[in-house]
Formats: structure tokens, sequence, C-alpha cells
């Protein structure tokens, strides 16, 4: 009932198939533009909103650079207040520690707040593989899940999916998972609502465990944060006797006082709204409320290698809003499963490369889905400059094939166009043949480059030749 | 407390290696780069004229109820938000005039998820109110009970006294106390997740009702 985008092809094939699915295109038009509208709506309301990004920037900025500090403080305050702290270099062994935590309480399921990092490692298949079940808990992860597909967005990922398709997934689904949709379940939002609200119900009051992430975890006070909308957060944050979160190293925010302007900007950004429905804190155990086993699992997986990046490393300040995916024209027509990641859209683009490193065809190929129009650095709560970093991690796209015995076709023009370019006499030779180059090409070999893009005419005259002709005086232009 | 104790020990040598693996890759991620040491200081929020109303009118747009009442009329107000015949749940440390209007209510002291899921409405006080946001934020104390009392009923009243009402969210996370468990909530839960539709009533409370008391003299 799983599945894992490993094995995706690269951006390109990816784009077109995506394309030519009217149906995904028509959904995220839809709902791309609506929340568009809905965050410039609250977004307009705030005067001092420039301010409020470079401060939210800030305070990620001073948690990144002082990050080993931070780090071992938060361990400290989380300590003090009773939770247990894991370190995870990767995805293995965060995925360890959960399941290690599962089968120490017997448990043969959890209930799952929506997260990207479990997400990420993989958790629930790692769970799956060791006969414990995670139900995701959060509307659009538990139509993705039931489903049997993979989530499309960072915020809403079922954005793919329309009312009729997710009523016949609840009623083919939903009774295999536990409490069957009613019968006459109807493609009524609120039905929808209703029926995975009954669903989960029954779920939520016999769990024992709950996995969840964090979208903060506040250094000095050892208090992690989650923003959600449906409550199901707070069941899982609650009920349970056993709580796990999985928290990735770079959502360290060094004092209480500086999660306010996080707290501001994030839910304006990701659902547009002035604040989401539901925040739950909580640091460490709570002596008779809530889990009396807390623990918190620090995880690296490539995050230490993004950091290393001089220029990648603003990435890390991402909180996760999606505000990047709504405003970008080309997530906006192809969707998320082209990027094949959890993390899609201009974010994806920039962080897979950073956290996985570039050297393999699909991560490679992310850093060029993009036209470079700038709307997400402009849409960015945190003011990451998408665009720079892209540019960045083409480079290194290319550097990591100089060295290749086969060069690619665009390496040999650059080093060609180098060659020609570098001496007048070249250059002049080549201006002769301009003419018979193109026809040439246009004939043999460009279909690629010509498929999305036009080759230029050649002109009748070459700059020199007319020089010559003339001596440089336009009367004489000839033309 | 031995076995979690023991297990903590256990586990913090099983990961020791891992975390000096991963501060070290962060020390020498930011090698040459200098940390900030003063803490950023955030623009002001918003402050509107008139607090309490701009609240009320906040906590509305999400399609929750909000009435304002005098200190005499509280009472009434909170009886007449519970459907007749609701069964009601207080935390412990409601005020005496609370309590005073749901005679019949249970007291939390402890009841499994299974025995609050039997019930239809909590009633409790809250901590601070955010009039920016509409967002009000419980810290669990004893006006307010446990994190589940407010969770797993149905309906959930909340009494706001007036000089609980703070501008904007920076002046709510200047009051609140981060050791205790916070729960912030602006309207009832709700979900986005089809069509971008939104959905009142998912598994929080499906009706909030605010009742803010205006203060006299």
């Amino acid at each position: 009932m799983t599945h894992t985008f490993v094995g995706m092809p690269p951006f390109p094939t990816a784009a077109r198939e995506a394309l030519a699915d009217t149906q995904l295109r028509h959904n995220l038009v839809h709902a791309t533009a609506t929340i568009r509208g809905k965050r410039a709506g609250v977004v307009a309301e705030v005067e001092n909103w420039e301010e409020l990004r470079l401060a939210g920037a800030a305070v990620k900025d001073r948690a990144l650079r002082g990050l080993d500090e931070r780090l071992v403080q938060l361990e400290e305050s989380l300590t003090a207040r009773g939770a247990v702290v894991h370190w995870a270099r990767d995805a293995a062994e965060a995925n360890r520690v959960v399941v290690d935590v599962a089968r120490r309480h017997g448990v043969d399921e959890v209930v799952k707040v929506k997260s990207m990092v479990t997400q990420e490692i993989g958790l629930n298949e790692a769970l799956q593989a060791a006969g414990i079940a995670a139900w995701e808990t959060d509307l659009a992860e538990l139509i993705v899940q039931l489903g049997g597909d993979l989530p499309s967005h960072i915020l809403v990922p079922a954005i793919h999916r329309n009312r009729a398709e997710i009523r016949d997934i609840f009623r083919r689904r939903m009774a295999e998972a536990g409490r069957p949709a009613p019968a006459d379940l109807s493609d009524d939002p609120a039905a929808l609502a209703a029926a995975a609200r009954a669903h989960l119900r029954e779920k939520f009051l016999r769990a024992r465990m709950a996995v969840s992430g964090a979208n903060f975890a506040v250094a000095d006070t050892g208090t992690l944060v989650v923003v959600e909308s449906e409550g199901n957060g707070r069941m899982c944050l609650t009920l349970p006797d056993v709580l796990v979160s999985v928290v990735g190293i770079e959502k360290v925010v060094p004092t209480w006082a500086e999660l306010d302007p996080l707290l501001r900007l994030l839910p304006r950004s990701s659902t547009g709204e002035r604040m989401n429905p539901y925040t739950s804190t909580w640091s460490g155990v709570t002596p008779g409320d809530g889990p009396q086993e807390v623990h918190v699992v620090l995880l690296d997986n490539g995050r230490t290698r993004a950091l290393a990046d001089d220029v990648g490393r603003q990435a890390l300040r991402c909180i996760r809003c999606s505000a990047c995916l709504n405003v970008c024209p080309v997530y906006e027509r192809v969707g998320g499963h082209a990027y094949g990641s959890v993390y899609p859209g201009p974010i994806g683009a920039i962080l897979n490369p950073l956290l996985k490193g570039t050297g393999d065809p699909q991560t490679d190929s992310l850093p060029y889905a993009s036209s470079l129009c700038g709307a997400c650095f402009e849409a960015c709560p945190v003011r990451i400059d998408i665009p720079e970093v892209l540019v960045h991690l083409r480079s290194k796209v290319v550097d990591g094939h100089r060295e290749d015995r086969v060069p690619k076709p665009e390496a040999i023009a650059m080093r060609s166009a180098a060659w020609t370019l570098s001496r007048g006499p070249r250059l002049g030779f080549a201006e002769r043949l301009t003419g018979t180059g193109l026809g040439v090409a246009r004939r043999f070999g460009a279909a690629r480059w010509t498929s999305a893009r036009d080759l230029p005419a050649a002109p009748r005259e070459s700059f020199r030749a007319w020089w010559r002709r003339t001596d440089g005086r336009l009367d004489d232009s000839g033309g | 407390m031995t076995p979690v104790v023991e297990v903590r020990r256990a586990q913090r040598g099983a990961s020791k290696p891992a975390r000096d693996e991963i501060l070290g890759r962060v020390r020498s991620a930011l090698a040459g780069v200098e940390p900030d040491r003063e803490p950023v200081a955030a623009p002001p929020g918003v402050r509107a004229a008139d607090l309490v109303a701009r609240f009320a009118e906040r906590v509305a747009d999400y399609r929750a109820t909000v009435v304002h009442r005098a200190p005499g009329d509280v009472a009434v107000s909170v009886a007449a938000a519970l459907p007749s015949g609701a069964r009601v749940v207080v935390p412990p440390g409601l005020p005496d005039d609370l309590r005073a209007a749901v005679a019949g209510a249970v007291v939390d002291d402890g009841l499994s998820a299974a025995e609050l899921d039997e019930i239809d409405a909590v009633v409790t006080c809250c901590r601070v109110a955010i009039a920016e946001t509409g967002t009000i934020v419980l810290d669990h104390a004893p006006d307010q009970g446990r994190r589940a009392v407010t969770l797993v009923p149905d309906r959930h009243v909340c009494v706001v006294r007036a000089h609980q009402v703070v501008a904007d969210v920076p002046d709510a996370v200047a009051v609140l106390d981060p050791e205790r468990p916070l729960t912030w909530i602006s309207g009832p839960s709700a979900t986005s997740d089809i069509e971008l539709d939104r959905v009142e009533g998912v598994h929080g409370p499906r009706v909030l009702h605010v009742i803010v008391v205006e203060e006299t003299g």
C-alpha cells in the first residue's frame, strides 16, 4: 500500500508525463490559484511584512551559524525535561530508533502526524517491514496512503486528487485499514471529512504510540512545536502513552522569544490564514498530561552536507510553508510527482541536490526545473534566494562532468565556442560559415535543441563583411 | 522511574558515535563562520485600537461563535452555549462562577480517552487571547485542564476575560511559559485538503464557542 519515490526518472521525462494529464493540470491550476489568492490577502494585511521576513531569515540563520552549540543546548534542555534524545546520522539510523521504541512497547501500530521528515526517511516502509502499521492521520496523507499514491505538495499532499477520486478511494480502501466508509458516501468535502473523522477516531482512541515531526525545536527551552489544522496532530501528541518525534537538525530556533516571527510568517505563507487552527508546543514530559515517555530523534541525513555549502546553506532556513510551490509556473504545470521527491517545487529543486549531493541523473536534473523567474524568492517567508542556489547547483552539476571521457554535446559546443571566439580570424572564418552551419544544424542533429527553442535565421551578411563593404557608413547600408 | 533512566542511559550510549559524528560534521561545515550572539529583535506586531473588538471579529472569521458578556451574565451565557442534555466535562480548577453554570458536569480526574469520547462538551478558561489572529492559547493550568479534555469532546466553550486579550503574537509569546504544554486554538478544527474547499470540523472540536467577558470599572 505504500509507495516510494525510488527509481523516478529525471525531471524532463517525468514532467512530460505529468503535462499530458489534463485532470492533474486542472486540479493544480485551481488549487495553486486559490492558495495564492488567500496568501496575498493576509500578507497584504501586515504592513511590515518585509521586516518580518528579514527577522525570520535572521532567526534561522542565527540558529544555523551556531548549530553545534544550539544542538547541544537543545539536547540538554530536552533531557532536563524528561525526554530521551537520540541522534541519527541517516535514515536507517532514525528508522531503527523508532522501530526499537515500538518493539520495546510491543505495539503493532502507530499513529502519525503529517511530517515531511518521516517521509524523507521512509519511516512507514521501515515500520511495515518490522510488522508495525503506520497510520497517517492528516486527511490528505490518509488519501495518499489509502490510494497507494505519492504526495505531490508539501502542504496539500493530495492536491492532485479531486473529490470524486477521493470518494472512490475511501469507498474502496477504508475497510481494509479499519472502519469502512459509509456505503452512501457522497463526494461533498464535508461528508468526506466526516468519514475520515469516524475512520481515524477509533485509531486515536486505541493508539499507544505516536510518531511526529516538528516545525520548530526551541534550543533554550527544549520546546517542540507542531503547527496543524485538523486536530489529528493534537490527537497524536496528546492521547498515546509514547511519543517519538523525528526532528531534522535544521529545525532549531535559538530561543523561545525568537519563535515569534516564525509563527507570524508560517501560517500566512502556508495556508493563507492569519493563524492555523492548532499549534501545539511541549517541552519533554508533563506529569499527568499527555505522553509520559517522550523521545526526540535528531536527524542529519544530508543536512550537514547542505550546511557546508556556503551558497546552499540558506536552504536550511526553509520552514516548509510551500509558498514557493504555489507561485512557481513550473510546479503549477507539472505538479509534485515530477520532482521525484517528497520535497517538490522550487525548494525541492535545491534541497534534494543539497541533501543528497549531485551526481545522480535524477537529482542533477532538478536545478534545471526552473525558468529562474524569481517568484519563489519573493514569496519565501525566510528569504531563501532560490534562483541564486539553482544557478550555483547548475554549476556544480556541470563541474561534475568536466572529467567525463565522453563530454556532453553542450560541453563540446561550449569548448568550440571558446576556441572560436578567442581569436578574431577564427571568428571571421566562422562567421562566413554561419548560414551554412545553421542550415546543416537545422537538417541534422539539432532537433533536440529546436523542439523547445527557435534557431535564429542567419543574417545575410556578417558585421565584418558589412564594415568592409561600407566602412561603417549607415547611408550605404546596402540592405 | 528506573526503567526510563535505564533506557535513557542505554540509548545515549548507543547513539553516542552518531552524536559525536553529527556534531563534528556541523563544526567542520561551519569552519570560519562566526556565530551571531545577539537574539534577533523582530518588528512589533499590529496593535488594534480596540483589542477586544478586533479579537471578536477575527474569531468570528474562523466561523467560531463569539459573544460578549458582562461579568454577571457569564454563567447564563455558558449554560446557553451548551445544548440541553449535553454531557459536559470541566477541569478541576474551573472558577466557581462558571462551575455554577454547569452543575451536572463531570469534573475531570484523569478520565480515559474512551470516557472523554462519550462526553459532548467541555467548558474552560484560557491563558491568553490574541486579538490580531483571533487565537486563544491554553497553558493547561487547572482552570483549563489536561490537553485531552479540550480535544476529544466535540464542543469547546472557552471563557476569555477582556484583560487576557493581547494585541499580537509577540505579546502572547512574551507572557507564555514554554515549560508548560501550550495549545494555540484559532477557530474550530478545519481542513482544506479536498480541492482547497474549507471544511470546519475534522478531529478536534467541531464547535468552538468563545465567551468574552467585558470588565466593569
